[in-house]
């Protein structure tokens, strides 16, 4: 095996210098009791060649963006992703190193992830970001495990219904162990974003989640939320499936959010069935002591000259065991410097073009939508996803339109049993007007 | 042998990115408009756009690899990270993970147009079966401690399940520092426990706590002190005696694949690190993967969705009353998976010569090392051995000092002051990829650094001196955090 370097020789060398007549003489301490009684059970090695063979018929065996026509977002975006991202992130001093532990060898991550901690600042109007966390469902829980432990004592958070229901459903595993209490909000059935009124006389309420742009795509009024926790003495956290809306809209900071969350996958990370992505946890600066996750600061060498660390880790497991901030250490270090390099591409020019070219291709595929009978469902601004109401009998043809290769958006019945026959579509910088006219074109041909 | 040191090589200076480029410039290819533009956002929810500096191709380019150049890899040297499994990456998995097929495909595609990847899922979950002999797989958590987090929401649901509530759980001291604060999450109290003389665990000392108000135990096996913890089996029988349930974290299993079957040994939850174990690269801290075994008894309680096999090919199953639910948006780091799933099937039964391998050359490294440094526990180890503080103290030099003096001699430092149950340590975890050559190489080091405590302490305590900066003052950096950059 070609990762295997021993020679006999050197094995019997080895073991002469150990002082052990046999490899298996090392495993002594492992007693009958807890040995296997079989040999491992797995397929004979493959090599290299019939690895990809392998792999490459799996690969095919799916529908990806390269041979269908995916008009569909929901916490997972097709964007452009510049050559030069792979690359540089495939250079193996970044891929093949740990976790920063030694900083006078670990500069390049370090650095990377300080690049990384201030652009999501500032893309999220906040004070500081930490070095990740697992995804965007999981910063969210955590987020609203940190508000409960700021809000001592109080026991529960409101969540709107128009937050993504998987993320809901993360937040619910999260928090059920410890027994905290969830109460959603719904959304206006107009306009499609958070109806507020249920907050009122809200007693223990430690924070508000809201996200924007929502699981519709539609942009909440942040600046509401955030006067309505703040009134109630509770924090407001403010989500994100798709950061790039902050390129042209409001960002949460600038609106009085105390904790920005969400996934930045949409930033540079292939989709990848759904991980790795992004974690992206921004706060203010009076909470970052019970802020979650790793964070990188910096600092001098003793010849004076700039340097980075990991810092504060008094918060984290392995110091403080069981009164810690949170159990992650492994985090998404990787992809947050993908995004990093991404947000460095973009550039502050680039990020504003962008997102406008996300929406005004959301805008273009709504309104030849609607040209096949589809009906927009809410009023609010949206960013690049959208929900229309499907003409009838139009679950048949979603299905015929994926037979060539279209995935005509998703059916909301299943996650918004009230928006039964409604679909989500998106449509980002990588639809082509072609594209979108293919599938106009498609949808009349399977409705005639 | 003072040739094979490392030297300092080309190291440039590179400032912040905010620090560089000019407005209006861009490294990004703008699609052409094809559609005309939407209309404007209304007034208040349109922002200014965020304060990023704008570059060309080439500067970010040169930056990034002028970063990537001041980082230690395990492409670049030795990297023996105590706990970590540094061991070498292959290269052709990253080339498997970018495949469009797999790189550019939506969670959400109904199950028909996603039997690539459910498929790929299916049989890793069957692989990890057959590595630790446990009924039922999840691979959802996105690295080992949320495997953790996972392994202890199932104890508490299995709890539940039975109408009880169980508030303490026994955590031993050379237990990894997750170990704890997993448990608490779940709203557990950790109850501490004392190794024996001989560092492993006794099942008299986990009886005198296990009770009924007592959720189990979490071992790590092999233990951070690089030793099998050989009453396993014995202790399980305790605590499943009393009700409890068995965890053992599997962050050393590269010690040990082919030599036990976690279900005989009595374990209920095992997570792995795939990360470690099945060399998924480590990325700095970075995508990893933690998924979970367990025995059919905690089955229902997985979390959501399960990868099923039907009639119509692979499947996700979300219909689990008992599940703990998700933990992740989707179906945790697919990426990553995706390269384990590579790595086994690279090796398929050698992965027993793996372990062999991986605690061989551990052993080598504590016998050449014993005389010139103080081992934790003299006798036979596991993947990883441990050296004490106690012959450098008297010297007046710090582990701190040896391990940033290693770094001068061109490998990367061991894990250090971790365990705690060992003075100082020195925690050193060679694995099974690196030649007899590179670890004679390490140990040479090592005594030429001993010697240097006893001529010229002061070199080490000015160590490292090659490398792009000296050593960083972590005190001021956590008292004044600058978390942000201007």
């Amino acid at each position: 095996m070609r990762y295997l370097p021993h020679t006999q020789e050197d094995v019997t060398a080895m073991l002469e210098t150990i002082g052990v007549s046999s490899v298996e003489d090392l495993f002594d301490a492992v007693p009958e009791d807890s040995r296997p009684l079989h040999p491992l059970d797995l397929e004979p090695p493959l090599s290299e060649w019939d690895l990809v063979r392998r792999m490459e018929s799996m690969a095919r065996n799916h529908a990806s963006a390269d041979r269908a026509r995916v008009f569909l977002g929901a916490g997972s975006y097709s964007h452009h992703i510049p050559a030069i991202i792979p690359q540089l992130l495939g250079r193996s001093e970044f891929t093949t190193a740990y976790t920063p532990y030694q900083p006078e060898v670990s500069q390049g991550t370090l650095q990377a992830i300080f690049e990384y901690q201030t652009l999501t600042a500032r893309l999220l109007g906040m004070d500081l970001a930490n070095a990740s966390m697992y995804d965007g469902a999981s910063a969210l829980a955590e987020a609203l495990l940190m508000a409960l432990r700021l809000g001592k004592g109080k026991k529960k958070v409101a969540l709107s219904r128009a937050i993504h229901p998987r993320y809901r459903e993360v937040v619910k595993t999260y928090c059920s162990p410890a027994e905290f209490e969830l109460v959603e909000l719904p959304f206006d059935p107009e306009s499609g974003t958070t109806d507020f009124s249920g907050l009122k006389d809200m007693e223990g309420l430690a924070a508000l989640a809201v996200q924007s742009p929502n699981i519709f795509g539609c942009i909440e009024n942040l600046a509401e939320a955030a006067n309505l926790a703040h009134e109630s003495q509770s924090l407001l956290v403010a989500a994100f499936t798709e950061p790039l809306a902050f390129g042209l809209i409001r960002n949460p900071g600038s609106q009085g959010a105390d904790i920005v969350c969400g996934e930045g996958q949409s930033f540079g990370i292939p989709q990848s069935f759904g991980g790795p992505g992004l974690g992206m946890f921004a706060c203010r600066m009076t909470h970052v002591r019970n802020m979650p996750g790793r964070v990188v600061g910096e600092t001098k060498d003793v010849n004076g000259e700039r340097g980075f660390v990991l810092t504060l880790s008094t918060r984290e497991q392995h110091i403080r065991r069981e009164k810690a901030t949170s159990n992650i250490c492994s985090n998404q270090g990787l992809c947050a410097t993908a995004s990093a390099m991404y947000m460095a591409a973009l550039g502050g020019t680039g990020i504003r073009e962008l997102a406008a070219q996300n929406r005004d291709k959301a805008a273009f595929l709504m309104g030849i939508l609607e040209g096949t009978g589809f009906r927009p469902v809410f009023s609010s601004p949206v960013f690049n996803e959208f929900v229309m109401k499907a003409p009838d009998g139009f679950a048949a043809i979603h299905a015929k339109l994926m037979e060539r290769n279209m995935v005509a958006g998703m059916s909301l019945g299943s996650w918004y049993p009230e928006l039964e026959g409604a679909y989500l579509f998106c449509a980002t910088e990588t639809q082509s007007r072609e594209d979108m006219e293919a599938l106009a074109e498609a949808i009349e041909e399977e409705m005639s | 042998m003072k040739g094979d040191y490392a030297s300092t090589g080309l190291i440039f200076k590179e400032p912040l990115l905010w620090e560089k480029g000019r407005k209006g410039r861009r490294a990004f290819s703008m699609p052409e408009r094809d559609v005309p533009e939407a209309e404007a956002l209304p007034e208040g929810l349109a922002g200014e756009g965020p304060d990023f500096p704008d570059l060309s191709e080439l500067e970010v380019v040169r930056h990034y690899t002028r970063l990537s150049q001041w980082n230690f890899g395990v492409d670049s040297g030795m990297y023996p990270l105590g706990s970590c499994t540094m061991k070498y990456n292959p290269k052709i998995h990253e080339k498997l993970a970018a495949l469009p097929g797999f790189a550019m495909a939506h969670p959400l595609l109904p199950e028909s147009l996603s039997q690539g990847a459910l498929g790929l899922m299916y049989e890793l979950q069957q692989m990890l079966k057959a590595i630790t002999g446990l009924d039922a797989v999840s691979l959802q958590p996105a690295a080992g401690a949320q495997g953790e987090l996972c392994g202890m929401m199932l104890f508490e649901a299995c709890f539940r399940a039975r109408g009880e509530k169980r508030h303490k759980i026994i955590i031993p001291d050379t237990a990894h520092g997750t170990n704890p604060a997993s448990a608490a999450l779940c709203g557990m109290k950790p109850v501490a426990l004392r190794s024996g003389a001989d560092s492993i665990l006794h099942p008299e000392d986990v009886a005198a706590l296990m009770d009924e108000h007592t959720a189990g135990i979490m071992i790590t096996n092999p233990n951070t002190l690089g030793l099998f913890e050989s009453n396993m089996a014995a202790i399980a029988a305790i605590v499943h005696e009393k009700g409890g349930l068995v965890y053992c974290d599997g962050a050393n299993m590269n010690a040990v694949m082919g030599y036990v079957d976690m279900k005989r040994m009595g374990v209920d939850v095992v997570h792995f690190n795939l990360h470690k174990t099945f060399s998924t690269p480590h990325g700095g801290g970075g995508p990893g993967a933690g998924p979970v075994c367990v025995r059919a008894e905690l089955e229902p309680f997985l979390p959501l969705p399960r990868i099923v096999k039907n009639e119509r090919g692979y499947g996700l199953k979300e219909d689990c009353p008992l599940s703990i639910g998700r933990l992740h948006a989707f179906y945790g780091n697919f990426g990553v998976l995706l390269k384990a799933w590579a790595y086994i099937r690279s090796l398929g039964a050698d992965l027993k010569k793996v372990s062999e391998l991986a605690v061989l050359n551990a052993n080598y490294i504590r016998s050449g090392l014993k005389d010139t440094y103080d081992v934790a526990y003299d006798g036979i180890c596991m993947h990883e051995c441990v050296f004490s503080d106690k012959t450098l103290k008297i010297l007046g030099v710090t582990t701190l000092d040896v391990a940033k003096r290693l770094i001068d001699l061109g490998f990367h430092p061991p894990t250090v002051y971790f365990p705690l149950v060992v003075s100082g340590a020195l925690m050193v975890e060679p694995t099974e990829t690196e030649t007899r050559e590179e670890l004679d190489r390490f140990m040479e080091a090592m005594r030429r650094i001993r010697e240097e405590a006893e001529e010229n302490p002061e070199i080490l305590k000015s160590a490292p001196l090659r490398t792009k900066v000296r050593r960083l003052d972590e005190t001021a950096a956590a008292r004044n955090p600058c978390l942000c950059g201007r």
